[in-house]
Protein backbone atom coordinates (compact mmCIF):
# COMPACT_ATOMS: atom_id res chain seq x y z
CA UNK A 1 0.00 0.00 0.00
CA UNK A 2 1.29 3.36 -0.77
CA UNK A 3 1.69 5.96 1.87
CA UNK A 4 -0.27 8.84 1.83
CA UNK A 5 2.11 12.15 1.21
CA UNK A 6 -0.49 14.73 1.67
CA UNK A 7 0.73 17.44 4.20
CA UNK A 8 -1.69 16.15 6.79
CA UNK A 9 -0.87 12.79 6.89
CA UNK A 10 3.28 12.89 6.30
CA UNK A 11 2.81 15.81 9.61
CA UNK A 12 1.29 13.09 11.31
CA UNK A 13 4.28 11.09 10.84
CA UNK A 14 6.64 13.18 11.92
CA UNK A 15 7.77 11.47 15.27
CA UNK A 16 8.43 8.44 13.37
CA UNK A 17 10.32 9.30 10.27
CA UNK A 18 12.53 11.79 13.08
CA UNK A 19 13.24 8.86 15.27
CA UNK A 20 14.26 6.95 12.35
CA UNK A 21 16.43 9.74 10.85
CA UNK A 22 18.34 10.44 14.20
CA UNK A 23 18.39 7.66 16.10
CA UNK A 24 17.79 9.19 19.13
CA UNK A 25 14.11 8.21 20.82
CA UNK A 26 12.97 11.67 22.52
CA UNK A 27 10.14 10.49 24.34
CA UNK A 28 12.97 8.69 26.75
CA UNK A 29 13.66 12.01 27.89
CA UNK A 30 10.35 13.47 28.40
CA UNK A 31 9.45 13.95 32.24
CA UNK A 32 6.27 15.91 31.61
CA UNK A 33 4.26 17.90 28.83
CA UNK A 34 6.66 20.62 29.61
CA UNK A 35 9.37 19.52 31.09
CA UNK A 36 12.38 17.03 29.63
CA UNK A 37 15.54 15.82 31.21
CA UNK A 38 18.01 18.26 28.82
CA UNK A 39 21.57 17.52 30.44
CA UNK A 40 20.69 13.61 29.85
CA UNK A 41 20.20 14.82 26.35
CA UNK A 42 23.08 16.36 25.60
CA UNK A 43 24.89 14.13 27.83
CA UNK A 44 24.00 10.71 25.79
CA UNK A 45 26.09 12.42 23.02
CA UNK A 46 28.53 10.97 24.35
CA UNK A 47 31.70 13.28 23.34
CA UNK A 48 33.75 14.65 25.94
CA UNK A 49 35.25 17.99 24.98
CA UNK A 50 38.73 16.51 23.61
CA UNK A 51 36.76 14.15 21.61
CA UNK A 52 34.68 17.38 19.90
CA UNK A 53 38.12 18.92 19.10
CA UNK A 54 39.55 16.10 17.40
CA UNK A 55 37.09 15.44 15.16
CA UNK A 56 36.74 19.35 14.41
CA UNK A 57 40.58 19.22 13.54
CA UNK A 58 39.92 16.15 11.19
CA UNK A 59 37.40 18.35 8.96
CA UNK A 60 39.16 21.61 8.96
CA UNK A 61 37.38 22.93 11.44
CA UNK A 62 38.18 24.85 14.66
CA UNK A 63 40.96 26.82 16.57
CA UNK A 64 40.01 29.71 14.55
CA UNK A 65 42.41 33.25 14.91
CA UNK A 66 40.73 35.73 17.55
CA UNK A 67 41.71 38.94 16.46
CA UNK A 68 41.74 42.18 18.23
CA UNK A 69 40.14 45.42 16.22
CA UNK A 70 42.56 47.99 17.21
CA UNK A 71 40.98 51.17 15.24
CA UNK A 72 37.58 50.04 15.34
CA UNK A 73 38.53 50.04 19.53
CA UNK A 74 40.66 53.46 19.28
CA UNK A 75 37.46 54.60 17.23
CA UNK A 76 34.59 53.66 19.80
CA UNK A 77 36.56 55.36 22.70
CA UNK A 78 37.00 58.67 20.72
CA UNK A 79 33.11 58.75 20.55
CA UNK A 80 33.26 57.30 24.51
CA UNK A 81 32.47 59.36 27.68
CA UNK A 82 36.12 59.29 29.58
CA UNK A 83 37.52 55.93 30.67
CA UNK A 84 35.08 54.09 28.70
CA UNK A 85 35.49 51.67 25.32
CA UNK A 86 36.06 48.48 25.70
CA UNK A 87 38.55 46.67 23.74
CA UNK A 88 36.38 44.49 21.12
CA UNK A 89 37.81 40.93 20.06
CA UNK A 90 36.54 39.10 16.82
CA UNK A 91 36.87 35.70 16.90
CA UNK A 92 37.24 35.27 12.98
CA UNK A 93 34.95 31.96 12.01
CA UNK A 94 35.46 32.44 8.44
CA UNK A 95 38.32 30.88 8.84
CA UNK A 96 36.36 27.37 9.49
CA UNK A 97 36.17 24.98 6.38
CA UNK A 98 32.90 26.44 4.70
CA UNK A 99 33.28 29.58 5.91
CA UNK A 100 31.52 30.55 9.22
CA UNK A 101 31.26 28.88 12.67
CA UNK A 102 28.19 26.47 10.95
CA UNK A 103 30.49 23.95 10.37
CA UNK A 104 31.28 23.50 13.83
CA UNK A 105 27.66 22.02 13.90
CA UNK A 106 28.07 20.13 10.83
CA UNK A 107 31.60 18.56 11.85
CA UNK A 108 29.61 16.69 14.78
CA UNK A 109 26.57 15.73 12.82
CA UNK A 110 28.13 14.23 9.75
CA UNK A 111 30.71 11.93 12.00
CA UNK A 112 27.93 10.86 13.63
CA UNK A 113 25.68 10.28 10.89
CA UNK A 114 28.80 8.12 8.88
CA UNK A 115 29.91 6.10 12.76
CA UNK A 116 26.26 4.95 12.64
CA UNK A 117 26.00 3.96 8.70
CA UNK A 118 24.24 6.17 7.06
CA UNK A 119 24.53 6.70 3.32
CA UNK A 120 24.00 10.29 4.00
CA UNK A 121 22.79 13.35 5.37
CA UNK A 122 19.94 15.99 4.76
CA UNK A 123 19.41 19.37 5.97
CA UNK A 124 16.59 21.98 5.66
CA UNK A 125 18.34 25.31 5.66
CA UNK A 126 18.96 28.53 3.82
CA UNK A 127 21.58 29.53 6.18
CA UNK A 128 25.58 28.70 5.85
CA UNK A 129 24.75 25.65 7.27
CA UNK A 130 23.67 24.22 4.27
CA UNK A 131 27.18 24.81 3.04
CA UNK A 132 28.47 23.40 5.74
CA UNK A 133 26.93 20.08 5.98
CA UNK A 134 27.83 19.71 2.55
CA UNK A 135 31.63 20.47 3.19
CA UNK A 136 31.46 18.03 5.88
CA UNK A 137 29.51 15.41 4.12
CA UNK A 138 32.13 15.70 1.07
CA UNK A 139 34.71 15.05 3.73
CA UNK A 140 33.45 12.07 5.45
CA UNK A 141 32.34 10.64 2.05
CA UNK A 142 28.61 11.09 2.64
CA UNK A 143 25.97 11.83 0.03
CA UNK A 144 24.23 15.44 0.60
CA UNK A 145 20.53 17.32 0.64
CA UNK A 146 19.88 20.78 1.36
CA UNK A 147 16.69 21.88 1.57
CA UNK A 148 17.06 25.97 0.62
CA UNK A 149 13.63 28.51 1.00
CA UNK A 150 15.02 30.38 -2.13
CA UNK A 151 12.46 32.21 -3.97
CA UNK A 152 9.56 34.31 -4.17
CA UNK A 153 6.76 33.15 -6.08
CA UNK A 154 7.78 35.22 -9.08
CA UNK A 155 10.92 33.18 -9.09
CA UNK A 156 12.98 36.08 -7.30
CA UNK A 157 15.92 34.85 -5.34
CA UNK A 158 17.57 36.73 -2.52
CA UNK A 159 21.20 36.87 -3.50
CA UNK A 160 22.52 35.99 -0.40
CA UNK A 161 20.61 32.65 -0.10
CA UNK A 162 21.21 32.23 -4.27
CA UNK A 163 25.07 32.35 -3.11
CA UNK A 164 24.51 30.31 -0.24
CA UNK A 165 22.51 27.60 -2.79
CA UNK A 166 25.45 27.55 -4.93
CA UNK A 167 28.10 27.27 -2.35
CA UNK A 168 25.90 24.24 -1.35
CA UNK A 169 27.05 22.47 -5.00
CA UNK A 170 29.92 22.85 -5.68
CA UNK A 171 30.94 21.24 -2.62
CA UNK A 172 28.44 18.48 -3.95
CA UNK A 173 25.42 18.27 -2.46
CA UNK A 174 21.88 17.90 -4.41
CA UNK A 175 20.05 20.89 -3.50
CA UNK A 176 16.45 21.73 -3.61
CA UNK A 177 15.51 25.37 -4.22
CA UNK A 178 12.01 26.10 -2.64
CA UNK A 179 9.52 28.94 -3.08
CA UNK A 180 8.43 30.97 0.30
CA UNK A 181 6.67 28.73 2.77
CA UNK A 182 6.65 26.73 5.88
CA UNK A 183 5.74 23.17 4.17
CA UNK A 184 9.92 23.47 3.91
CA UNK A 185 9.75 20.96 7.19
CA UNK A 186 6.95 18.73 5.15
CA UNK A 187 9.44 18.53 2.20
CA UNK A 188 12.27 17.44 4.58
CA UNK A 189 10.06 14.86 5.91
CA UNK A 190 9.35 13.15 2.90
CA UNK A 191 12.64 13.29 2.04
CA UNK A 192 13.50 11.54 5.23
CA UNK A 193 11.39 9.27 4.11
CA UNK A 194 12.49 8.51 0.44
CA UNK A 195 16.39 8.61 1.18
CA UNK A 196 16.44 7.24 4.82
CA UNK A 197 19.33 9.79 5.77
CA UNK A 198 20.62 11.25 8.69
CA UNK A 199 18.45 14.14 9.93
CA UNK A 200 21.34 16.76 10.12
CA UNK A 201 18.94 19.05 11.57
CA UNK A 202 20.12 22.09 13.21
CA UNK A 203 18.70 21.49 16.68
CA UNK A 204 20.20 18.17 17.41
CA UNK A 205 22.28 17.49 20.65
CA UNK A 206 25.27 16.73 17.80
CA UNK A 207 24.78 20.24 16.39
CA UNK A 208 24.66 21.97 19.19
CA UNK A 209 27.23 19.91 20.89
CA UNK A 210 29.51 21.32 18.13
CA UNK A 211 29.53 24.83 19.01
CA UNK A 212 30.90 24.13 22.48
CA UNK A 213 34.59 24.37 21.09
CA UNK A 214 34.37 27.80 19.91
CA UNK A 215 32.96 28.94 23.63
CA UNK A 216 36.13 26.72 24.66
CA UNK A 217 38.54 28.29 22.57
CA UNK A 218 37.11 32.27 23.48
CA UNK A 219 37.52 31.57 26.65
CA UNK A 220 41.78 30.08 26.39
CA UNK A 221 42.71 32.51 23.91
CA UNK A 222 41.81 35.48 25.99
CA UNK A 223 43.11 33.95 28.91
CA UNK A 224 46.38 33.60 27.11
CA UNK A 225 46.97 37.03 25.35
CA UNK A 226 45.02 39.23 28.26
CA UNK A 227 45.34 37.06 31.47
CA UNK A 228 41.54 37.07 32.14
CA UNK A 229 38.03 36.14 31.22
CA UNK A 230 36.28 38.23 28.30
CA UNK A 231 34.04 40.16 30.26
CA UNK A 232 31.04 39.83 27.64
CA UNK A 233 30.67 37.83 24.71
CA UNK A 234 28.20 38.88 22.22
CA UNK A 235 26.50 36.42 19.82
CA UNK A 236 24.12 37.01 16.91
CA UNK A 237 21.07 35.36 17.56
CA UNK A 238 18.27 33.56 15.29
CA UNK A 239 17.19 30.03 15.97
CA UNK A 240 19.69 29.93 19.58
CA UNK A 241 22.06 27.45 18.68
CA UNK A 242 25.18 29.51 18.26
CA UNK A 243 24.18 31.30 21.77
CA UNK A 244 23.19 27.87 23.14
CA UNK A 245 26.26 26.54 22.55
CA UNK A 246 29.29 28.82 22.80
CA UNK A 247 27.60 29.79 26.62
CA UNK A 248 27.91 26.01 27.39
CA UNK A 249 31.72 26.14 26.29
CA UNK A 250 32.55 28.78 27.93
CA UNK A 251 30.81 27.61 31.01
CA UNK A 252 32.94 24.59 30.52
CA UNK A 253 36.05 26.73 30.70
CA UNK A 254 34.58 27.68 33.67
CA UNK A 255 33.99 31.47 32.58
CA UNK A 256 30.83 31.49 34.26
CA UNK A 257 31.13 35.31 34.71
CA UNK A 258 30.77 36.27 31.42
CA UNK A 259 28.30 38.05 30.39
CA UNK A 260 26.49 36.27 27.18
CA UNK A 261 25.11 38.87 24.95
CA UNK A 262 22.47 38.52 22.20
CA UNK A 263 21.92 40.19 19.07
CA UNK A 264 19.83 40.37 16.12
CA UNK A 265 18.55 42.42 13.23
CA UNK A 266 15.32 44.12 14.10
CA UNK A 267 13.12 43.23 11.33
CA UNK A 268 9.69 43.86 13.33
CA UNK A 269 6.24 44.16 11.03
CA UNK A 270 7.61 41.85 8.55
CA UNK A 271 6.18 38.28 8.28
CA UNK A 272 8.15 35.77 7.82
CA UNK A 273 6.08 33.12 5.95
CA UNK A 274 4.90 36.39 3.20
CA UNK A 275 5.39 35.70 -0.23
CA UNK A 276 5.82 39.47 -0.62
CA UNK A 277 7.75 40.50 2.81
CA UNK A 278 10.24 37.48 1.46
CA UNK A 279 12.46 39.91 -0.65
CA UNK A 280 11.92 43.03 1.31
CA UNK A 281 14.55 41.65 4.14
CA UNK A 282 18.15 42.40 3.98
CA UNK A 283 19.14 39.53 6.15
CA UNK A 284 18.33 36.04 5.95
CA UNK A 285 18.87 35.68 9.49
CA UNK A 286 20.11 36.52 12.72
CA UNK A 287 16.83 38.48 12.33
CA UNK A 288 14.16 38.74 15.33
CA UNK A 289 12.27 36.99 12.81
CA UNK A 290 13.71 33.95 14.00
CA UNK A 291 15.52 35.13 17.53
CA UNK A 292 11.85 35.91 19.54
CA UNK A 293 9.88 32.57 18.51
CA UNK A 294 12.99 30.35 18.88
CA UNK A 295 13.70 32.40 22.11
CA UNK A 296 10.19 32.39 23.77
CA UNK A 297 9.29 28.76 22.20
CA UNK A 298 12.34 26.38 20.98
CA UNK A 299 10.69 23.49 20.41
CA UNK A 300 9.14 24.60 17.03
CA UNK A 301 11.80 23.06 15.19
CA UNK A 302 12.91 19.68 12.78
CA UNK A 303 13.50 17.62 15.82
CA UNK A 304 10.78 16.93 18.68
CA UNK A 305 13.29 18.56 21.24
CA UNK A 306 15.40 21.29 20.52
CA UNK A 307 18.69 21.25 21.65
CA UNK A 308 19.16 25.29 21.59
CA UNK A 309 17.73 26.77 24.28
CA UNK A 310 19.29 30.24 24.24
CA UNK A 311 17.30 31.55 27.08
CA UNK A 312 18.68 29.28 29.66
CA UNK A 313 22.12 31.36 28.76
CA UNK A 314 21.17 34.74 27.93
CA UNK A 315 21.74 37.40 29.90
CA UNK A 316 21.08 40.36 27.84
CA UNK A 317 19.42 40.71 24.09
CA UNK A 318 20.36 43.33 22.24
CA UNK A 319 18.66 44.56 18.71
CA UNK A 320 20.32 46.69 15.81
CA UNK A 321 18.61 48.07 12.73
CA UNK A 322 19.57 46.61 9.29
CA UNK A 323 20.94 50.19 7.93
CA UNK A 324 23.67 49.89 11.42
CA UNK A 325 24.89 46.74 10.33
CA UNK A 326 25.79 47.84 6.72
CA UNK A 327 27.49 51.29 8.42
CA UNK A 328 29.59 48.67 10.67
CA UNK A 329 30.29 46.22 7.84
CA UNK A 330 31.58 49.46 5.49
CA UNK A 331 33.83 50.39 8.57
CA UNK A 332 35.32 47.27 9.21
CA UNK A 333 36.24 47.07 5.83
CA UNK A 334 37.78 50.27 5.75
CA UNK A 335 39.20 50.32 9.38
CA UNK A 336 40.10 46.68 9.81
CA UNK A 337 41.30 45.33 6.43
CA UNK A 338 39.02 42.79 6.46
CA UNK A 339 35.75 41.86 4.64
CA UNK A 340 33.36 39.68 6.45
CA UNK A 341 29.75 38.38 5.88
CA UNK A 342 26.52 39.69 7.48
CA UNK A 343 25.51 37.56 10.05
CA UNK A 344 29.10 38.18 12.19
CA UNK A 345 28.41 42.02 11.41
CA UNK A 346 25.08 41.67 13.31
CA UNK A 347 27.27 41.45 17.19
CA UNK A 348 29.73 43.75 15.65
CA UNK A 349 27.14 45.90 15.67
CA UNK A 350 25.99 46.01 18.98
CA UNK A 351 29.66 45.57 20.38
CA UNK A 352 30.34 48.79 19.03
CA UNK A 353 27.55 50.22 21.12
CA UNK A 354 28.08 48.10 24.63
CA UNK A 355 31.76 48.77 24.02
CA UNK A 356 31.16 52.47 24.72
CA UNK A 357 29.25 51.71 27.89
CA UNK A 358 31.62 49.72 29.26
CA UNK A 359 35.11 50.91 31.20
CA UNK A 360 38.47 50.55 28.80
CA UNK A 361 39.93 47.57 30.53
CA UNK A 362 37.19 45.60 29.90
CA UNK A 363 36.94 42.94 26.77
CA UNK A 364 34.00 42.01 24.52
CA UNK A 365 34.02 39.55 22.46
CA UNK A 366 32.41 39.22 18.95
CA UNK A 367 32.37 35.60 18.56
CA UNK A 368 31.90 34.73 15.09
CA UNK A 369 32.68 36.07 11.34
CA UNK A 370 31.29 34.44 8.17
CA UNK A 371 32.79 34.65 4.74
CA UNK A 372 31.53 37.49 2.16
CA UNK A 373 31.60 37.57 -1.54
CA UNK A 374 28.83 37.87 -4.57
CA UNK A 375 25.46 37.59 -3.61
CA UNK A 376 26.89 37.72 0.55
CA UNK A 377 27.86 41.31 0.20
CA UNK A 378 26.56 44.12 1.66
CA UNK A 379 26.69 46.29 -1.69
CA UNK A 380 25.33 43.11 -3.51
CA UNK A 381 22.41 43.26 -0.05
CA UNK A 382 21.57 47.14 -0.43
CA UNK A 383 21.78 47.17 -4.18
CA UNK A 384 18.89 44.18 -3.95
CA UNK A 385 17.24 46.12 -1.39
CA UNK A 386 16.79 48.95 -3.69
CA UNK A 387 15.89 47.10 -6.76
CA UNK A 388 12.45 45.57 -4.36
CA UNK A 389 11.82 49.27 -3.95
CA UNK A 390 13.48 50.01 -0.36
CA UNK A 391 14.62 52.92 0.15
CA UNK A 392 18.38 53.62 0.68
CA UNK A 393 19.50 56.94 2.53
CA UNK A 394 22.21 57.62 4.94
CA UNK A 395 20.65 59.28 7.86
CA UNK A 396 19.81 58.87 11.79
CA UNK A 397 19.23 54.61 12.14
CA UNK A 398 16.36 55.39 14.51
CA UNK A 399 14.21 55.99 11.48
CA UNK A 400 14.40 52.83 10.11
CA UNK A 401 11.20 50.70 9.16
CA UNK A 402 12.05 47.58 7.96
CA UNK A 403 10.11 46.30 4.66
CA UNK A 404 10.68 50.43 3.85
CA UNK A 405 14.04 51.90 4.20
CA UNK A 406 17.58 51.31 5.30
CA UNK A 407 18.85 54.15 6.88
CA UNK A 408 22.87 54.20 7.28
CA UNK A 409 23.88 56.07 9.78
CA UNK A 410 25.97 59.10 9.11
CA UNK A 411 28.51 58.73 11.82
CA UNK A 412 30.07 56.15 14.46
CA UNK A 413 27.86 57.59 17.56
CA UNK A 414 24.68 57.23 15.78
CA UNK A 415 25.02 53.15 16.20
CA UNK A 416 23.40 52.58 19.08
CA UNK A 417 20.92 49.22 18.68
CA UNK A 418 18.17 49.29 21.21
CA UNK A 419 17.05 46.80 24.39
CA UNK A 420 14.73 43.73 23.72
CA UNK A 421 13.77 43.24 27.52
CA UNK A 422 14.63 39.46 28.67
CA UNK A 423 11.86 39.79 31.29
CA UNK A 424 9.22 39.97 28.59
CA UNK A 425 10.35 37.04 26.25
CA UNK A 426 10.54 35.15 29.32
CA UNK A 427 6.68 35.50 30.39
CA UNK A 428 5.98 34.86 26.77
CA UNK A 429 7.90 31.51 27.08
CA UNK A 430 5.91 30.82 29.98
CA UNK A 431 2.83 31.70 27.87
CA UNK A 432 3.88 28.99 25.22
CA UNK A 433 4.09 26.66 28.34
CA UNK A 434 0.81 27.22 29.66
CA UNK A 435 -1.06 26.20 26.35
CA UNK A 436 0.91 22.93 26.50
CA UNK A 437 -0.36 22.53 30.05
CA UNK A 438 -2.23 24.78 32.07
CA UNK A 439 0.04 26.84 34.75
CA UNK A 440 -2.66 25.68 37.50
CA UNK A 441 -0.91 21.74 36.78
CA UNK A 442 2.62 22.61 36.91
CA UNK A 443 4.48 20.83 39.32
CA UNK A 444 7.22 22.04 41.54
CA UNK A 445 9.58 20.22 39.14
CA UNK A 446 8.10 21.42 35.94
CA UNK A 447 8.19 25.28 37.49
CA UNK A 448 11.99 24.60 38.29
CA UNK A 449 12.64 23.27 34.76
CA UNK A 450 10.68 25.94 32.73
CA UNK A 451 12.63 28.72 35.22
CA UNK A 452 15.23 27.44 34.45
CA UNK A 453 14.85 27.26 30.93
CA UNK A 454 14.94 31.18 31.19
CA UNK A 455 17.71 31.67 33.48
CA UNK A 456 15.64 32.41 36.31
CA UNK A 457 14.19 30.18 40.10
CA UNK A 458 11.12 29.20 41.00
CA UNK A 459 10.38 32.15 43.10
CA UNK A 460 10.81 34.40 40.20
CA UNK A 461 8.29 32.44 38.37
CA UNK A 462 5.53 31.99 40.89
CA UNK A 463 6.15 36.18 40.93
CA UNK A 464 4.98 36.37 37.11
CA UNK A 465 2.15 33.61 36.92
CA UNK A 466 -0.39 36.67 37.50
CA UNK A 467 0.92 38.27 34.44
CA UNK A 468 0.41 34.54 32.86
CA UNK A 469 -3.16 35.12 33.11
CA UNK A 470 -3.32 38.66 31.24
CA UNK B 1 11.17 19.42 -31.54
CA UNK B 2 14.13 20.85 -29.90
CA UNK B 3 15.42 17.95 -27.71
CA UNK B 4 18.15 18.95 -25.61
CA UNK B 5 20.23 15.60 -25.85
CA UNK B 6 20.64 13.18 -22.65
CA UNK B 7 23.54 13.82 -19.83
CA UNK B 8 22.51 17.72 -20.40
CA UNK B 9 23.14 19.70 -17.12
CA UNK B 10 19.73 21.04 -16.78
CA UNK B 11 17.21 22.37 -13.81
CA UNK B 12 13.47 21.07 -13.45
CA UNK B 13 10.60 22.40 -11.39
CA UNK B 14 7.49 19.95 -9.18
CA UNK B 15 4.80 21.64 -8.17
CA UNK B 16 4.83 19.69 -4.49
CA UNK B 17 1.58 21.51 -3.38
CA UNK B 18 -0.97 23.11 -4.75
CA UNK B 19 -2.59 26.25 -3.32
CA UNK B 20 -5.48 24.56 -1.92
CA UNK B 21 -2.99 21.90 -0.67
CA UNK B 22 -0.81 24.28 1.55
CA UNK B 23 -0.32 24.13 5.37
CA UNK B 24 -3.36 25.79 6.79
CA UNK B 25 -0.09 28.50 8.74
CA UNK B 26 1.02 30.24 5.55
CA UNK B 27 -0.36 33.33 5.51
CA UNK B 28 -3.13 34.81 2.54
CA UNK B 29 -0.27 35.88 -0.22
CA UNK B 30 1.68 32.76 0.44
CA UNK B 31 -1.32 30.92 0.04
CA UNK B 32 -2.26 31.88 -3.24
CA UNK B 33 0.71 30.49 -4.91
CA UNK B 34 1.50 26.89 -5.68
CA UNK B 35 4.69 25.54 -3.59
CA UNK B 36 7.53 24.86 -6.06
CA UNK B 37 10.68 23.02 -5.93
CA UNK B 38 13.76 23.60 -8.71
CA UNK B 39 16.35 21.32 -8.72
CA UNK B 40 19.84 20.51 -11.39
CA UNK B 41 21.23 17.47 -12.60
CA UNK B 42 22.02 15.57 -15.44
CA UNK B 43 19.89 15.29 -18.11
CA UNK B 44 18.52 11.23 -18.07
CA UNK B 45 16.94 11.32 -21.56
CA UNK B 46 16.42 13.53 -24.59
CA UNK B 47 13.68 15.66 -23.04
CA UNK B 48 11.86 19.50 -24.53
CA UNK B 49 12.13 22.68 -22.04
CA UNK B 50 8.65 22.71 -21.00
CA UNK B 51 8.05 18.88 -20.82
CA UNK B 52 8.64 16.20 -18.35
CA UNK B 53 12.19 15.44 -18.10
CA UNK B 54 13.97 12.69 -15.68
CA UNK B 55 17.62 14.06 -13.96
CA UNK B 56 20.39 12.41 -12.33
CA UNK B 57 21.88 14.72 -9.18
CA UNK B 58 24.79 15.38 -7.99
CA UNK B 59 24.36 12.51 -5.25
CA UNK B 60 23.03 9.86 -8.01
CA UNK B 61 19.34 10.17 -7.13
CA UNK B 62 16.55 10.49 -10.10
CA UNK B 63 13.95 12.97 -10.34
CA UNK B 64 11.32 14.17 -12.05
CA UNK B 65 9.59 17.57 -12.90
CA UNK B 66 9.50 19.83 -15.86
CA UNK B 67 12.28 20.88 -17.66
CA UNK B 68 12.77 24.35 -16.71
CA UNK B 69 16.21 25.21 -17.35
CA UNK B 70 19.31 24.37 -19.95
CA UNK B 71 22.43 24.56 -18.05
CA UNK B 72 21.01 26.94 -15.07
CA UNK B 73 24.26 29.04 -14.02
CA UNK B 74 24.79 31.65 -11.02
CA UNK B 75 24.41 35.17 -11.88
CA UNK B 76 24.49 36.79 -8.56
CA UNK B 77 26.74 39.82 -7.93
CA UNK B 78 28.05 42.50 -5.77
CA UNK B 79 24.86 44.74 -7.11
CA UNK B 80 25.21 48.11 -8.46
CA UNK B 81 27.17 51.05 -6.70
CA UNK B 82 25.60 51.93 -3.58
CA UNK B 83 26.73 55.55 -3.46
CA UNK B 84 25.40 55.72 0.17
CA UNK B 85 28.68 52.96 1.17
CA UNK B 86 31.49 55.07 -0.50
CA UNK B 87 32.10 57.85 1.58
CA UNK B 88 32.08 55.99 5.14
CA UNK B 89 35.21 55.43 6.56
CA UNK B 90 37.48 57.40 4.58
CA UNK B 91 40.78 58.14 5.31
CA UNK B 92 40.30 56.06 9.00
CA UNK B 93 37.18 58.24 10.29
CA UNK B 94 34.43 56.53 11.53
Amino acid sequence: MSRDMSYAAVMARKNEIMKASLGIDFSAYEQSPVRFDYEKMMRDTGFTLEELVRIQRETKVGDTPLFELRNLTEAVRKISAPGKGATILLKDEAANASGSFKARRAAISCYEAKRRGFAGVATATSGNYGAAVASQAAQRGLKCIVLQEVYDSRGVGQPEIVEKGRKCEAFGAEVHKLTVGPELFYVMLTTLEETGFFNASLYTPFAIRGIETLGTEIAAQVRARYNRDPDAVIVTHAGGGNLTGTARGLLTAGAAKTRVIACSVDLSGLHMASDRDFNRKSFTTGHTGFGVPFATWPDRTDVPRNAARSMRYMDEYRLVMQGEVFYITELLAKLEGIERGPAGNTSLTAAVAIAREMDRDKIVVVQETEYTGAGKHHNSQLAFARSMGIEVRRGDPRENVPGKNIVIPERLDQVAGHDQPLDKLRVSYLKNAAKILPAASWSPEDKAFLAADVKKDSAWLDSVLPQLKA
Amino acid sequence: MNKIPAETWVEIEQVILTPAQRAPSVPDDTRATPYVRRISGFLAAPAEVGAEATIRTLIGRTLTGTLRTVNPSYSHSFGETVPELLRIGLGGQA
